[in-house]
C-alpha cells in the first residue's frame, strides 16, 4: 500500500544533507511551512541553499533559519521588508549570498525545472542590470533574457488537505508557490491541516497530483499571522 | 515657480483620474503603494477585475475589522477578500497572466519614467540599498497598458520625466501613460504627449518643469 503520510516532522526532515537546496512554499507568511522551517532548523543541514520570494519576516519562520547561519545563499524576489532585519544584517555584513531574480522569473524557472525545460528566453528582465551577463536574443522584434531553471534537493510546502497518495489542495493565496515549487524538487515534503482518504478530494479540484510529493505531514492548524507590513 | 499657485492633484485625485481610464471589464493590477489607491475610486456599477501576483483574480475590498484572513492577501501582504467569480492559482499561472499579455492594465509609481517610456521603479541603486525588485519587472512588460503614477518632481524639484533614467531600469519602453500630480502625459512612437494638464497650469509651464519635450495636448480633446 502506499502510504505517503509521515506523522512527525523529524522523520520527514531526517534525511535533509549539508549542501542542500531548499525550495521554501509561501509569499510572506501565507503558505510559508513554519513547521517544516522550525523541523529544518531543529536538523542541523548547514550550507543550505534557500529558495522563497522574500528572505525572511521578524525573527520566526525563514528569518529564525537564517539566523542559525546555515543558510549559505538565498534564491529571492523581494528580501527588503519592513520587518527583514534578520536578512539585512547578515547581506550587508557579507554572510549572505543574494541571488535577486524578478518574480515572474523566479516563479517560471521553478516551473521549468518541474516540466524538464533546459532554458527558456523571457522577455522580463530584458535591458535591466538582473539580466547583467545573460545570454539574450531578439524573436519577433522583442527582446528576451536567457534563463535557467532551478532545481532542487527539498521542496517544504504547506497544504490545506491531502491524502495518503500525496495528492494536495491548498487555501486561498497560500497556494502561491506550493504546486510549481512540488514539482522541481527531488523530494517533497508537504503540511497538510487534515488527511483525507484517497477519493475524498474532488479529482477535478486536486491542485498537486500524489506524483510530484513524497511525504505529506499533518499538523494542527494554526492561524497564519500579518508579517512583511507595518503593524496597523 | 509659478506651480505652486495651482492646485496640484493630491493622491486621491490622481487615483481618481486613473480610475476613470480603466474601462468596464478590466482585468488591473494595481501595485503596491500609491496604485493600490484607485480601487477607492472605481465606480461601483463598472465591472472590473483585480489581480494580485501572488495568485488571486477578482479580488475584493478589505475584510470588516476582525474578519481578517492572512492565507488571502495581497501583493502588499493586506488581507483582501474575493468576489463570487474570483478564484486562486499558483504563481507561474499568476505570472503567465502578466508575461502572455492577458492582463489588460497595471498601474504602478515610479522614481522615473523616460521620454521612450523606459520605467525605473524598483531600485535607487544607491551603495549599501538592499535590491528588491518583486513583481514589478514582469508587470512592467507584462501588462497590454502600463500607467504609471508619481510626483511629478522629486522632493528637490526635479523632474521624474527624464530624457534617460538615472535610477536603475525595471523595463524598456513598457510605460503607456503617466499620471502626475500635474498632468496625464501619454507616451507614444514621436515622444511624450500632454493628454491633461491640471486646471490654471500653462502648458508652458509644464515644459519648463518637464525639462523634457512634451507635445501640448490635441485640440478639442
Amino acid at each position: 500500500m502506499i502510504n505517503k503520510i509521515v506523522t512527525s516532522i523529524e522523520a520527514a526532515l531526517a534525511d535533509v544533507p549539508d549542501g542542500a537546496t531548499v525550495m521554501l512554499g509561501g509569499f510572506g507568511s501565507a503558505g510559508l511551512p513554519a513547521e517544516l522551517i522550525d523541523g529544518l532548523i531543529a536538523q542541523g543541514a548547514k550550507e543550505l541553499t534557500i529558495v522563497n520570494n522574500n528572505a525572511g519576516n521578524g525573527d520566526t519562520g525563514l528569518a529564525a533559519l537564517l539566523k542559525t547561519r546555515r543558510v549559505r545563499k538565498i534564491i529571492c524576489s523581494f528580501p527588503r521588508q519592513v520587518d527583514s532585519h534578520v536578512f539585512d544584517g547578515l547581506y550587508r555584513a557579507g554572510e549572505l549570498e543574494l541571488e535577486l531574480v524578478p518574480q515572474g522569473n523566479l516563479a517560471e524557472r521553478i516551473r521549468a525545472a518541474g516540466a524538464g525545460i533546459g532554458a527558456f528566453y523571457t522577455p522580463t528582465g530584458y535591458g535591466t542590470e538582473l539580466a547583467r551577463g545573460k545570454e539574450t536574443r531578439v524573436i519577433d522584434g522583442r527582446g528576451y533574457v536567457l534563463e535557467y531553471p532551478i532545481h532542487a534537493d527539498f521542496a517544504l510546502i504547506k497544504a490545506e488537505r491531502g491524502d495518503r497518495w500525496g495528492n494536495l489542495v491548498y487555501r486561498k493565496t497560500a497556494r502561491n508557490f506550493g504546486p510549481i515549487m512540488a514539482t522541481a524538487a527531488k523530494i517533497t515534503v508537504a503540511t497538510v491541516h487534515e488527511v483525507v482518504e484517497p477519493g475524498a478530494l474532488d479529482p477535478e479540484a486536486v491542485v498537486t497530483p500524489g506524483i510530484f510529493v513524497k511525504r505529506v505531514v499533518p499538523i494542527a492548524r494554526v492561524a497564519t499571522r500579518p508579517v512583511g507590513v507595518r503593524p496597523v | 515657480m509659478n506651480e505652486r499657485q495651482v492646485n496640484r492633484w493630491n493622491r486621491e485625485q490622481m487615483a481618481a483620474r486613473v480610475a476613470r481610464d480603466i474601462a468596464e471589464g478590466a482585468v488591473v493590477n494595481l501595485g503596491i503603494g500609491l496604485p493600490t489607491l484607485v480601487s477607492n475610486f472605481l465606480p461601483r456599477d463598472r465591472e472590473v477585475i483585480l489581480h494580485s501576483e501572488n495568485g488571486v483574480i477578482g479580488m475584493g475590498p478589505a475584510p470588516p475589522k476582525g474578519e481578517e484572513d492572512y492565507d488571502l492577501i495581497n501583493a502588499g501582504k493586506t488581507p483582501v477578500t474575493l468576489l463570487p467569480g474570483g478564484c486562486y492559482f499558483h504563481h507561474a499561472d499568476s505570472f503567465a497572466m502578466m508575461r502572455g499579455g492577458h492582463l489588460d492594465i497595471c498601474v504602478l509609481g515610479a522614481f522615473q519614467v523616460s521620454v521612450r517610456g523606459d520605467l525605473a521603479n524598483w531600485h535607487t541603486g544607491e551603495p549599501g540599498a538592499i535590491p528588491a525588485v518583486g513583481g514589478a519587472m514582469d508587470l512592467a512588460i507584462g501588462a497590454k497598458q502600463t500607467f504609471v503614477m508619481m510626483e511629478h518632481l522629486t522632493k528637490r524639484g526635479e523632474s521624474k520625466l527624464v530624457a534617460e533614467c538615472s535610477y536603475p531600469l525595471t523595463g524598456l519602453a513598457c510605460v503607456s501613460r503617466i499620471y502626475t500630480d500635474l498632468a496625464v502625459i501619454d507616451v507614444t512612437a514621436d515622444g511624450l504627449r500632454a493628454v491633461e494638464l491640471i486646471d490654471g497650469l500653462a502648458f508652458d509651464e509644464l515644459l519648463k518643469l518637464s525639462g523634457v519635450p512634451i507635445a501640448p495636448p490635441t485640440q478639442g480633446k
